[in-house]
């Protein structure tokens, strides 16, 4: 039954898309304040918080979904394994000791110069993890995520280590529990930095879903096997860095995401990217959009509702296939 | 023409390969043959640049293998691996349609296409074309990434066991295409058999391997006597003649 692509795959494509716009819409229209969007054009007010705070707000989770999705993609190529993403393999955990270094160190710097040491400190610790990754047994395909938990959390605690004792927890707590409500118009901008990072990916999706064939193979097709694995590595590490920086730590997204996705479509990357976005983005907006509403007006994080509604998600992924195998 | 000029590798202390000198001459089927562990795996990977050469000198065509271009390369070289496992989501098609990345680079043109289509047709894959690959047996697998192999079009193929996995019917078509491209399109077929009559049959040379060094070469009359077989493979076995071709009774 799944042994082909999906039998109807047009009409999924149009039903994510449908189901894509009325999330973006929805998000627009809910919030604590009062809005309609027929008074964007009559009511200045509702302008204002439109541009202010909801359009930032949506195009902050349509752009961080897509790019926690893709980010999951393509760290699950580079390891060669379905069960790692940033968030829980270290990535996310090296990009907030890169924000902690420089708040301790750097205060007064500015949010862009930090995401750079974020992200550097994100391509470090990517890449440990990779190396490391590419010794373990191939025959063993849970090791490789269990050994990323560890390596992530070992990482995890030296940031609440030394938040604790330079009393910073409560700032840390900001990014590594990730959520919308801070986001309005300039203080989220640099997050168009992952549009980029998605449009590089796009630009390289095949030689993408060659790495995730394995180092022989993609060296026998004349893939620069190494530039690759580090582009791979950039990609992944930018969109940690930025995302985690802006909006803090989103768990699941780039695990399940593009497991489902493939479920249907396959690993044909060139094919998928855009899919394994668009769902991103419409699993983080919903979430967000959960939070809003389950105890409006107060919200609960995003991370938070994502931790619940991934978790059963990673469950069915893993009953069906058990199912099918 | 592939030039192999004095090359020993190690791995750690253990020698694996030893002043290995071969030449293999553009067109036809050469089979290298050997017990397990002979060196046959590791001195394909050091021609096809899948691992660093230590010691000597590789050349394809007269291109050096550590300093041409991998992509110049592999528009003349092809490899399959032993352990090629692909457990992608991928159809076969679209895993096939990957042998052409060397000359597309991710656009394929019409030619690509048809290309793909003749190597489908070849290797009795239309009916499986659209199934992801993780759905196949193994046997299916393993001619969808011959096919890939295949598709590439390059001048020398290096086949390390083409015939894992295949049925009669399919290991015999294997056998009978490579003798017919290596015949009408001068291309070269390199392949690691077990199957010593499989070589006997379609080969135009047999090397055999042991202990990392080449112990015979030859022409399938010339190598597959019973002295010879006894040094390359540790024991006696009987080689009788059917239609002119030595039959090595292996197994009695």
């Amino acid at each position: 039954m799944t042994g082909r692509p999906c039998a109807k795959p047009q009409a999924t494509k149009v039903a994510a898309c449908a189901a894509f716009v009325v999330l973006v819409l929805l998000s627009i229209c809910i919030g604590a304040g009062e809005f309609s969007p027929r008074g964007l054009f009559t009511d200045p007010q509702a302008l204002e918080l439109f541009l202010v705070s909801r359009l930032p707000r949506t195009v902050a989770a349509v752009l961080t979904g897509a790019a926690l999705s893709i980010a999951g993609l393509i760290m699950q190529a580079l390891v060669r394994n379905r069960f790692v993403e940033p968030s829980t393999a270290g990535t996310a955990q090296s990009a907030s000791l890169g924000i902690l270094i420089m708040t301790l160190f750097f205060p007064g710097a500015a949010l862009a110069v930090k995401t750079l040491a974020a992200s550097i400190l994100a391509l470090l610790g990517t890449s440990l993890f990779l190396a490391m990754a590419h010794r373990l047994p191939p025959a063993q395909p849970y090791l490789v995520p269990l050994f990323g938990l560890v390596y992530g959390g070992v990482i995890g605690a030296v940031v609440t280590f030394v938040g604790w004792q330079t009393e910073l927890l409560q700032y840390i707590d900001i990014w590594t529990n990730g959520e919308f409500s801070g986001v309005v118009r300039g203080r989220y901008e640099l997050l168009w930095g992952t549009a980029v990072m998605l449009v590089v990916a796009w630009r390289v999706a095949d030689r993408l879903t060659l790495l995730s064939l394995g180092r022989d193979v993609s060296i026998g097709l004349g893939l620069g096997y190494q530039r690759t694995l580090q582009l791979g590595l950039v990609i992944v590490s930018v969109i940690s860095a930025l995302t985690v920086t802006i909006v803090g730590i989103i768990p699941f997204v780039g695990l399940v995401v593009p497991n489902l996705v493939s479920r249907i479509m396959g690993d044909n990357l060139r094919g998928t990217i855009p899919w394994v976005a668009l769902s991103g983005a419409a699993l983080v907006l919903s979430c967000d959009i959960l939070g809003r509403v389950i105890r409006y007006p107060y919200e609960i994080p995003v991370a938070t509702v994502m931790g619940v509604v991934g978790a059963f998600l990673f469950l069915y992924l893993m009953f069906q296939r058990s199912a099918h195998a | 023409m592939i030039v192999i000029e004095n090359v020993s590798l190690s791995h750690r202390d253990t020698p694996i390969l030893r002043d290995i000198d071969l030449s293999l001459p553009r067109g036809g089927i050469t089979a290298l043959v050997g017990p397990n562990g002979a060196g046959k795996s590791s001195l394909f990977s050091l021609i096809a640049r899948l691992q660093p050469l230590q010691k000597g000198r590789i050349t394809v065509d007269d291109m050096p293998v550590d300093t041409t271009p991998s992509r110049t390369l592999a528009q003349r070289l092809a490899i399959l691996r032993q352990d090629g496992a692909v457990a992608n989501r991928l159809t076969v098609r679209e895993i096939v349609g990957f042998g052409r990345f060397p000359h597309h680079r991710g656009r394929p043109a019409a030619e690509d296409l048809a290309l793909v289509d003749a190597a489908l047709s070849e290797f009795d894959l239309h009916s499986l074309a659209d199934r992801f690959i993780d759905t196949l047996s193994g046997g299916q697998r393993q001619r969808a990434i011959v096919a890939m192999t295949f598709c590439q079009g390059t001048d020398y193929l290096l086949l390390d066991e083409p015939l894992n996995n295949l049925d009669m019917f399919h290991a015999r078509q294997l056998m009978r295409c490579l003798r017919t491209i290596a015949d009408e399109r001068q291309r070269t077929a390199i392949i690691v058999l077990h199957d010593i009559n499989q070589a006997a049959s379609y080969a135009d040379r047999i090397v055999a391997l042991r202990d990392g060094r080449v112990i015979a070469d030859g022409t399938p009359d010339d190598v597959l006597t019973e002295d010879h077989l006894e040094s390359i493979f540790g024991y006696r076995m009987k080689v009788e003649h059917m239609n002119g071709k030595p039959f090595v009774l292996h197994h009695l």
